[in-house]
């Protein structure tokens, strides 16, 4: 049994008398790749929200290694925040600054590093490990979508958070963007010993590397187990969900 | 719905803003107060509100400064009393104009930006951003524009006084043939140091409300472009009348209280 580092206990979250999350239990354990699934609109990223504590639920718990979010003040969030990355949909990224300074930015506000040629090898280890080197002076405008996410994903894991949550990382993105954004989220698993969460409705590819995988579905999750569970659980949602998916391949090919 | 139920409605949301922005504004004054203080930011920040204004606002208030003195030329003769016009400029513009007219100037240049470059950043969930990585969005985007405000707007009315002063003089004496040693004389006799240091007072006070308004719909932003275009609108007209409302309770307590 694997150690959980993120147990999330009914929680529920509206959004003017909407209610978005209706009593969700998911436990994410340490060291795997969690892949939530769940249609557009689903709160998918509402629940990331909550993990992360931008968002604060109306009802339920979060705990952090036993720990509850939900109950903690401001200044304990703030510093428990330096535990966890977070990859925006749309990277994020703040578009007055260049690619280096996004990078620094954790760095500087967060490990409250000053040194100048610290500052700079860590920005270019992180471009290359992200397969971008050289690009520090660019500005967010001047980047290409899956290029925005790439440093996105450099900025979310420039502080080595233990986990990472990554908010529909391929979305937009065309097929072999998108693998690479894949490899690079099982590169920080494997190979940085990150803990991520993956918001995704691109079953087909995250069957290739996700540990676990959660339906969400109507405001609860409605499975969570391995990849070889899903494959053959009778779930009836889950099976629409993987069947429509790989339908969707087929017809593309 | 029926109109009772609207009425209601209405009113618990207009009373749920009121509590939003009165917790917004103690937080604000909470971290005015505590450091370590971006000095950069406040300087680029004070360049920007400040020195790229000085021209707007030298502008708008030489020709406040001029229709002014036309108008009280023109009537003060009637009572041959058009030397006293300088003072009347002089006093007018350092008690009200000058700080009016500069905020009226920065809402629309300064403020206006201040709204759309925090809620562009918020509909593109870089404020969101910044509060994951432990960064309070309130003391990074806020706090820097708030204390360059404070500096800038007097600096700014100080600037706007010696402007408008003379362009009325410049009316009055060159073109109205007003004899300028005798209207200098008089505005020199009857302009008191208090009315110069009111009119600051109250600028440092629409520094800082105009500040707070713009940059509370910047982060109170949400629903895209059209609602990036309704906090901006509501920002500018909030503030336009905060500036009139506050000045007109300074006054009062000025002239009331102060004996000034």
């Amino acid at each position: 049994m694997d150690s959980e580092i993120i147990k999330v206990s009914g929680l529920w979250k509206a959004f003017g008398g909407h209610e978005v999350l209706r009593g969700v239990d998911l436990s994410i354990p340490e060291g795997k790749i969690t892949t939530i699934i769940g249609k557009s609109g689903t709160g998918k990223s509402v629940l990331l929200k909550n993990i992360i504590g931008i968002l604060k639920p109306d009802r339920g718990e979060i705990f952090f290694e036993g720990r509850d979010l939900t109950k903690m003040k401001n200044q304990e969030l703030l510093e428990l925040r330096r535990n966890m990355g977070y990859l925006f949909q749309d990277a994020a990224l703040f578009d007055f600054m260049s690619v280096e300074e996004n990078i620094c930015f954790p760095l500087v506000e967060q490990l409250g590093l000053r040194d100048g040629a610290e500052l700079r090898k860590r920005v270019e280890r992180l471009l290359e490990l992200v397969e971008l080197p050289g690009i520090e002076k660019k500005y967010p405008s001047e980047l290409s979508g899956g290029m925005r996410k790439r440093v996105g994903l450099a900025r979310a894991i420039a502080v080595e958070p233990r986990i990472v949550l990554f908010d529909e990382p391929t979305t937009g993105l065309d097929p072999i963007l998108a693998e690479s954004i894949d490899q690079l989220i099982v590169r920080v698993n494997r190979e940085l010993g990150m803990t991520c969460i993956v918001i995704s409705h691109d079953i087909a590819s995250i069957f290739g590397f996700t540990d676990r995988l959660a339906l969400l579905y109507d405001g609860v999750i409605e499975f969570d187990g391995t990849p070889e569970e899903a494959k053959r659980s009778d779930h009836r949602i889950l099976r629409q969900f993987i069947s429509n998916s790989f339908r969707q391949i087929d017809s593309e090919r | 719905m029926g109109f009772f139920e609207k009425i209601g409605l209405y009113i618990i949301k207009l009373f749920g803003d009121i509590r939003d922005f009165a917790v917004f504004l103690a937080e604000c004054c909470r971290w005015m107060f505590i450091p370590p203080y971006r000095f950069g930011q406040i300087a680029d920040h004070t360049e920007r509100i400040g020195l790229q204004s000085i021209g707007i606002v030298a502008v708008s208030t030489f020709t406040t400064g001029m229709i002014l003195a036309l108008q009280l030329v023109n009537i003060m003769r009637i009572f041959r009393a058009e030397i006293y016009a300088g003072a009347a400029v002089a006093m007018a513009m350092s008690r009200e104009l000058a700080p009016v007219i500069t905020a009226f100037v920065l809402v629309a240049r300064n403020g206006s930006s201040m709204t759309a470059e925090i809620g562009s950043m918020k509909v593109t969930e870089q404020i969101d951003a910044m509060e994951t990585m432990a960064v309070s969005p309130l003391r990074y985007l806020v706090v820097p524009r708030l204390f360059a405000s404070i500096f800038t707007f007097p600096a700014l009315t100080a600037i706007a006084n010696v402007v408008g002063v003379y362009g009325g003089y410049f009316i009055a004496t060159k073109i109205m043939q007003v004899n300028s040693e005798a209207y200098l004389h008089m505005m020199y006799f009857l302009v008191d140091p208090d009315d110069i240091w009111t009119g600051l007072v109250k600028a440092v006070v629409f520094g800082f409300l105009v500040t707070v308004i713009c940059c509370y719909h910047g982060l109170m932003t949400s629903g895209g472009a059209k609602g990036l275009g309704r906090r901006t609108t509501a920002a500018v007209v909030q503030s336009t009348i905060t500036v009139l409302i506050a000045d007109y309770i300074l006054t009062y307590i000025f002239i009331n209280f102060c004996g000034l």
